[in-house]
């Protein structure tokens, strides 16, 4: 089950959110640049994914019952290795490896190398397609478990996601939950100024999809989103969208404009998770 | 919580392919086009969301009304400069060598070359050029696009071919592929007094002992390892084939015909499908029957890593390739 099943002693999901944020830091402490803008705007939905919604075993990656997290946007392989380090998948110690040579946790996510991973998803636009395709395969077996899709926004300009988006309808498939992260930033620039995809929650609402849009740096709002989303009683796949905030968190990164791909200087980030430890509950 | 750590010299972010002190020029491309451009109204610049990462962004501040940003959307952006060279423009389209190969090849292939429209795919991160992994190293990019009719593939060396080869492309009508170095990339040829000429296979040094056969990147590997290797006086001739396709096979024939020297070819691709096989191809139908070898990336996916790591791990840097030619020689 969920490493979060709401014990009393139980870490909040904002303390969760803070050390994934922290663990993120480590890891692009190591390499001195990378998607870290991107890890800290999408952690508190790694959060409510990892210490709420979703069920698996820590200890056993591959359990058959487990609830599978497909990391569309392979580029946010620092943003998941934080989270499953967490959430205890990754031991913690592998963090000093992150984009290292032979390193479990390559920049960009493989299937291949990292427990916990279960998409090779660098190749932008196939998440959702081999999301349609396991949930089909999990209602074949009979299975109780989810397709929890997480992709970017960049992604929404990929044809191949509007395919598995009207399939994903098509086959009522009521066990995928696909999650949008709308940090308005792609490589070139703001998403809306690349290829603008709003309105968004009306797309996908005419797609066939329970759409929901929420602030996916409120914690409360996306957990409530995400409760929505697994109680639905209607024969339809599920969308999250979750507009962030790109370095969310560390105000001085924050600030920065073209952020997609962000350098960070040495001390910069000592000062970035300085930040990030004074938010620690006492 | 970490302290002052030592930077790590593996780290898979190194990836430029210029060595330390080499000459180098910034974004030959993206200056070329804007230079061309100012002659030819028809020349539009398209991407997919990679116009800083093709050095299209050049390109882009100095014409903006004729670039168009199309989003991260590769069969849509090839699909659209099919119609663009339909309604008479020339839209040169930048994406990464994966994306345009892999997801965009159908639109490439029948939108674009059946009707031999004029559009111009510049890619970069050909061959092994990146570490982030099989989903961005085009290590078989050659072998798709050759088997493409009505398409040319080039394949540059250094600055210099690339700011000689833009204008040739142009000239040219009809689709073509080009393989693109990007950032600050490494000028080589300018020693060798080089021109660039659209079909033509040139040899940049002439040698008894060994023929190396070379595209792209590896031309400027060719000749260091030429350098290393005259050390142990072993004399290597270079050519260089910067046209994949069509294939300037008169001049590969003639120069393997000549005093039964082994030939070598090296590419910045896989073993499969690219140079090396389409020399292959060229000796064996012209009854050449020379020792032949490969210098190239094994027909597999490739790890992720330091970008210098993986050019030795998999032979393509000039040590491993100075190595593996003492072997054979
Ligand atoms: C199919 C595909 N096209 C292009 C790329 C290159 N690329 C990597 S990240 C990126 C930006 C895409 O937008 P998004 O993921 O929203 O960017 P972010 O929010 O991380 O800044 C691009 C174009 C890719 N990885 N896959
Ligand atoms: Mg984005």
């Amino acid at each position: 089950m969920s490493a979060n099943a709401g014990l009393p002693n139980e870490p909040s999901l904002a303390e969760r959110a803070r050390r994934i944020r922290r663990n993120a830091l480590r890891m692009g402490e190591i390499q001195g640049q990378g998607y870290i803008a991107q890890a800290l705007g999408i952690a508190d939905v790694l959060a409510v994914s990892y210490f709420h919604a979703l069920r698996y075993h820590a200890d056993d990656p591959h359990w058959e019952g487990r609830d599978r997290f497909l990391l569309s946007c392979g580029h946010y392989a620092i943003a998941l290795y934080a989270a499953l380090i967490e959430a205890g998948i990754i031991p913690e110690p592998e963090l000093e490896t992150y984009g290292v040579d032979d390193s479990r946790l390559p920049m960009s996510g493989m299937a291949s190398y990292t427990p916990g991973m279960e998409v090779s998803g660098g190749s932008l636009g196939q998440g959702l397609g081999i999301g349609v395709g396991m949930a089909l395969g999990l209602k074949r077996k009979h299975s109780g478990a989810r397709v929890f899709n997480l992709m970017s926004d960049g992604e929404l300009g990929e044809g191949a996601t509007w395919e598995a988006a009207m399939s994903a309808a098509h086959w009522k498939l009521d066990n995928l939950v696909c999650i949008v992260d709308f940090n308005n930033q792609q490589a070139d620039g703001p998403s809306t100024q690349m290829l603008c995809s709003e309105p968004l929650e009306a797309k996908w609402d005419a797609f066939g999809w329970f759409a929901q849009r929420v602030d996916g740096n409120d914690i409360d709002a996306v957990r409530e989103a995400f409760d929505r989303a697994r109680t639905l009683d209607e024969a339809k796949p599920r969308v999250i969208i979750c507009d962030t905030r790109m370095a969310c968190g560390v105000p001085f990164l924050e600030a920065r404009e073209r952020n997609h791909f962000l350098r960070v200087a040495p001390e910069e980030w000592q000062k970035a998770l300085r930040i990030i430890e004074a938010e620690a509950a006492p | 919580m970490s302290g002052a750590k030592p930077r790590l010299t593996t780290a898979a972010m190194i990836a430029s392919i210029a060595s330390e002190g080499q000459k180098t020029k910034a974004a030959p491309f993206g200056h070329a086009l804007v230079a061309l451009a100012e002659t030819r109204p028809e020349i539009v610049g398209m991407t997919a969301d990679l116009a800083k990462y093709t050095d299209l962004h050049i390109f882009a501040q100095a014409c903006p009304d004729r670039f168009y940003q199309m989003g991260m959307a590769e069969q849509l952006l090839m699909a659209a400069a099919a119609g663009m060279a339909k309604e008479g423009f020339t839209p040169f389209a930048t994406t990464y060598a994966v994306f345009a190969a892999r997801r965009a090849y159908d639109f490439i292939c029948l939108a674009i070359a059946e009707e031999n429209l004029d559009v111009k795919v510049v890619c970069a991160l050909p061959g092994l050029t990146t570490g982030y992994g099989p989903s961005h190293q085009a290590t078989e990019d050659l072998a798709i696009f050759r088997g493409m009719p009505n398409l040319t593939i080039v394949d540059p060396c250094d600055a210099l071919e690339i700011e000689q080869a833009v204008p040739a492309i142009a000239a040219h009508r009809g689709p073509v592929y080009m393989r693109l170095l990007r950032g600050a990339v490494p000028l080589v040829l300018d020693e060798y007094g080089y021109r660039f000429e659209l079909g033509r296979a040139a040899m940049l040094r002439d040698g008894a002992d060994v023929l190396l056969i070379s595209s792209g990147l590896m031309t400027m590997r060719a000749l260091e390892a030429a350098d290393a290797l005259r050390k142990d006086r072993i004399e290597a001739a270079v050519l260089h084939v910067p046209t994949i396709k069509p294939l300037d096979e008169a001049t590969i024939v003639a120069a393997a015909a000549k005093s039964g020297r082994p030939v070598v070819v090296a590419e910045n691709h896989s073993v499969v499908g690219g140079l090396g096989e389409a020399v292959a191809g060229a000796l064996a139908r012209s009854g050449i029957a020379a020792r032949f070898r490969q210098v190239g990336l094994p027909d597999a996916f490739l790890d992720a890593g330091a970008l210098p790591t993986l050019h030795d791990r998999y032979g393509i840097s000039v040590s491993a390739m100075t190595t593996t030619l003492r072997e054979w020689l």
